[in-house]
């Protein structure tokens, strides 16, 4: 155990040094930092001035040295934009991302477990039809435009009169195509302050309803990915000899599915779940362009518009690091669930 | 009908008041609104950009300032004098005080321009002033170099700080009036003007907190916004969903693509107006050799329909140029219009000898302008109609502006606004004979030079006369007009929209600085 942790641990610092290094590199094809923090009638002497002062004139090698002798000092830098150290920045818009991927997680544990459970014990309801269904078309469209559609029709509204207005059956109909608005539209509003720098929308009323609409586009991705994951293993298992000997011994359908059959359907789900976790950080980009909210996707997007070089590699570099974190938990968890597993791969 | 559409009203109004930040702060007029960015930086000299300069009208005060017109009114200077050909006496307002509570005297004024020289961002624009002085208590005496036309117009950028608050160092160590690009300044964080508003509270890319100055000695103001929230939202399609949902009560910049959904929203309503900020193309002289020939460069000219851009892709969104300087602006000739004419601009090729055309690389930015990308595009499908087969090729802002610095394509394209609002800053920047040393033609991707347009401007700068000076300018546009310098394509308009109940109409202008300080707004909504 321990040392799988240790292995890890160097997993990490070699995954960190890579997108370090790789970063470094496209660095000049991000653009210059320079001319997003001077205006345009700025003499290009004084341009040069500070390109001196921020060390950008010196090789790559030399520039990269000084980064990684400091970063081993944790000492990342300072963001161009944000005047601060990187690390500062990120600690500050890391609560906003990590909560709305709690969000987004819980509400895709809290519907694909019973629907993907569901469809596939009875394939053939028209349910079950409709979940697959809905889940090709979640799957299809791509997150900015969920989010587009979810403001348009929960935070501005919409009228729609298709019925004639002037007859009891005709505005009842009309108000149930019609939306009332009201769910804001972008950003946290204003969260709790708890601990430190962090911030909550979870501790209000007022606080999750801004949480909603960004919560549901982003899970929107996710979610029909993994009823239909859930439901192919559960098909699979109920297949299985084990389940057809539960059922002959009498044991009731409940436990059966409930205890015996979804255990091990989740084996490969969780494999999946560490995975996408991580993937669900990056995709909060879009999701959080679009909500502007403020977290650390919205902010990495700053930075790469305005050039923002130590900013982008620390992120980068972080980003890499919860991946190697996520992957651990799903190994250390995995273990747990299914103890044949060896986590140091030695033989048993 | 009607009882269902009061119910829906009601609804969405409770629904609306219910999303709004705090009940209690709606005792008070708060003002939620959102730009695309929110200011790099509280130290107004830290960059010359107008994410800083709309910062500094909220909560600095400049001596002068622009009207809806254009003209110059007096805010902190009361009036002035020219005392000679180099000397500018300015009175100064009395019983003025800082946010800190220190009062504002001519000792400011003069600290603050020292600090604005001082500047890389805005040294270059206050090179011309050489030297000021106190008099007394309330007088100041600029004196330039030279005669100097433009003082008054410079004077709009100089917003009297607290010397006194910026004096000394701070727990760091740092002197309290260091200018720091990259760092982290005392001015950076802390801010102590004369203006309507004191920021409150900040974090950075999230929310400014404003709350109304009660010692604002502007008391004919009819301001009456007690406190401001502003939030930066990059996204164009969720700040006006933002606006639209009762989120935020006044927007900016609106989209070209949603001034009809704002238009014909009820709650909301859109300002317009025509901008200054000249959108044009350069052609490469020394890149391509054609381009010596001002035929080509005129058929060019003639080739490209800044009516169709504007009224089709630009949606009406933006006045067509056939030069520089907009409309308010002294060099601005009226009788230079587009000159349209795809046959005119054959016969031209065909004089110079390229009625088989040529083909030339193109690059222009896709996320700096209003539709900036479909532009190039269009101009390219128009220079094909005159055999000239275009390469073209868009690129983010970021890296666009280095390779314009490079002169990487035959044409390329820039939008240009002259911090002095002034005609002869477009040539400086633009059209000017390229000079390394002395900065000159900066942006000048075409390489046009012309002498004798140079001295004319020059002569203009120590021009005194405003009359004289403007015909001077204009006879400089009719020239770059003439020779076909560069394309102009057209001067992108300005959008604002806001709540009904925000009257924003009187404040804003075509600096695009609004006059928050002045704005009314009706809290009973």
């Amino acid at each position: 155990m321990i040392a799988f942790l240790i292995k890890r641990l160097f997993h990490a610092l070699l995954v960190m040094f890579v997108i370090s290094v790789i970063a470094f590199a496209i660095q000049d094809n991000l653009g210059d930092p320079i001319q997003q923090m001077v205006g345009q009638s700025v003499p290009e002497s004084e341009r040069e001035a500070l390109r001196e002062e921020l060390g950008l004139n010196d090789p790559f090698a030399v520039q990269y040295l000084r980064f990684a002798a400091n970063a081993a000092q944790f000492d990342f830098g300072y963001s161009y934009i944000f005047n601060e150290p990187t690390t500062q920045v990120i600690m500050r818009h890391l609560p906003a991302t990590l909560e709305l991927v709690a969000a987004t997680t819980f509400l895709i544990i809290a519907l694909s477990v019973p629907i993907g459970v569901y469809s596939a014990i009875k394939p053939r309801a028209w349910l079950s039809r409709f979940f697959m269904g809905v889940s090709i078309v979640g799957i299809s469209i791509p997150v900015f435009l969920t989010a587009i559609v979810l403001i348009q029709l929960f935070a501005i509204g919409v009228t729609w009169t298709p019925f004639p207005t002037d007859t009891g059956w005709g505005s009842w109909l009309n108000d149930l195509v019609s939306t009332e608005g009201g769910m804001p539209a972008y950003g946290r509003g204003d969260p709790i302050p708890v601990l430190g720098t962090w911030e909550t929308n979870f501790a209000s009323l007022e606080g999750l309803t801004y949480l909603v609409l960004p919560a549901i586009s982003l899970a929107s991705i996710m979610l029909p990915l993994f009823i239909r994951l859930i439901r192919a293993e559960m098909l699979e298992v109920l297949q299985s000899d084990y389940v057809k000997f539960a059922r002959a011994k009498g044991i009731s359908p409940r436990r059966i599915y409930f205890l015996h059959a979804l255990k091990n359907t989740m084996l490969p789900v969780i494999t999946v779940g560490g995975v996408q976790i991580g993937t669900l950080v990056a995709y909060t980009i879009l999701t959080e362009t679009v909500f502007q909210w403020p977290g650390m996707g919205l902010m990495f997007l700053d930075a790469i518009e305005r050039s923002d070089i130590p900013l982008i590699v620390t992120y980068l570099m972080i980003v890499g690091l919860i991946f190697v974190i996520t992957n651990t938990l799903v190994d250390l968890i995995y273990g747990l669930i299914n103890p044949t597993v060896k986590l140091t791969g030695k033989p048993a | 009908m009607t009882i269902k559409k009061t119910l829906l009203a009601s609804v969405i109004g409770t629904a609306m008041t219910s999303a709004a930040f705090a009940p209690a702060a709606l005792a008070e007029n708060t003002l939620r609104m959102a730009y695309d960015a929110d200011p790099v930086s509280l130290d107004i000299h830290e960059q010359l950009s107008g994410g800083i300069l709309q910062l500094s009208h909220m909560t600095f005060d400049p001596l002068v300032r622009w009207n809806k017109d254009l003209e110059i009114e007096p805010r902190l200077a009361t009036s002035w004098e020219q005392v000679d050909d180099t000397t500018l006496r300015m009175s100064l307002r009395e019983g003025v005080e800082f946010h800190s509570g220190n009062a504002f005297t001519a000792q400011d004024v003069v600290w603050t321009i020292e600090r604005l020289k001082r500047s890389p961002d805005f040294k270059a624009i206050f090179e011309p002033i050489e030297s000021v002085t106190a008099v007394d208590e309330h007088t100041v005496e600029i004196n330039t170099h030279q005669s100097y036309p433009l003082l008054l117009n410079l004077a709009t950028y100089i917003f009297p700080m607290d010397s006194e608050f910026y004096s000394g160092e701070d727990s760091d160590g740092d002197a309290k009036d260091e200018i720091v690009k990259n760092g982290n300044s005392y001015a950076s964080r802390n801010v102590s003007g004369t203006g309507p508003f004191e920021v409150t509270e900040r974090q950075q890319g999230v929310r400014v907190a404003f709350e109304r100055n009660d010692a604002y000695w502007d008391e004919e103001s009819p301001g009456n916004v007690d406190k401001i929230v502003l939030k930066p939202i990059g996204e164009n399609a969720t700040r006006v969903a933002a606006l639209l949902s009762g989120d935020v009560d006044f927007i900016a910049p609106v989209p070209p693509n949603d001034l009809e959904r704002v238009r014909n929203d009820d709650n909301t309503q859109l300002v317009t107006m025509s901008g200054t900020r000249i959108i044009l193309f350069h052609m490469n002289q020394e890149r391509v050799e054609a381009f010596q020939d001002p035929r080509v460069r005129k058929a060019f000219a003639y080739a490209i329909n800044q009516e169709g851009i504007a009224d089709r892709l630009m949606k009406g969104f933006a006045t067509p140029a056939a030069q520089m300087s907009p409309e308010g602006y002294a060099g601005h000739n009226s009788e230079l219009a587009p000159r349209y004419d795809v046959e005119k601009a054959k016969e031209l090729m065909a004089e110079a000898g390229y009625e088989d055309g040529f083909s030339i690389s193109m690059m222009a930015p896709n996320n700096r302008y209003v539709n900036d990308a479909k532009i190039a595009q269009a101009v390219a499908a128009m220079l094909a109609r005159i055999n000239v087969e275009v390469d073209l090729k868009t690129l983010p802002k970021a890296q666009y502006w280095g390779e314009y610095d490079d002169r990487v394509a035959d044409m390329m394209m820039i939008g240009w606004h002259a911090d002095t609002e002034d005609t002869a800053n477009f040539h400086e920047y633009l059209t000017a004979c390229p000079d390394a040393d002395s900065g000159a033609g900066q942006y000048n991707a075409g390489n046009y030079c012309n002498p004798e347009v140079d001295k004319l401007v020059s002569e203009a700068n120590l021009e005194l006369d405003q009359a004289k000076r403007a015909e001077m300018l204009q006879q400089m546009e009719q020239t770059l007009y003439d020779e076909a310098a560069f394309i102009p394509l057209h001067w992108q308009d300005l959008a604002w929209a806001s709540a009904s109940n925000v009257d924003i109409e009187p404040v804003v202008n075509v600096m695009n600085f609004p006059y928050l300080g002045d704005l009314v707004m009706d809290g009973d909504e």
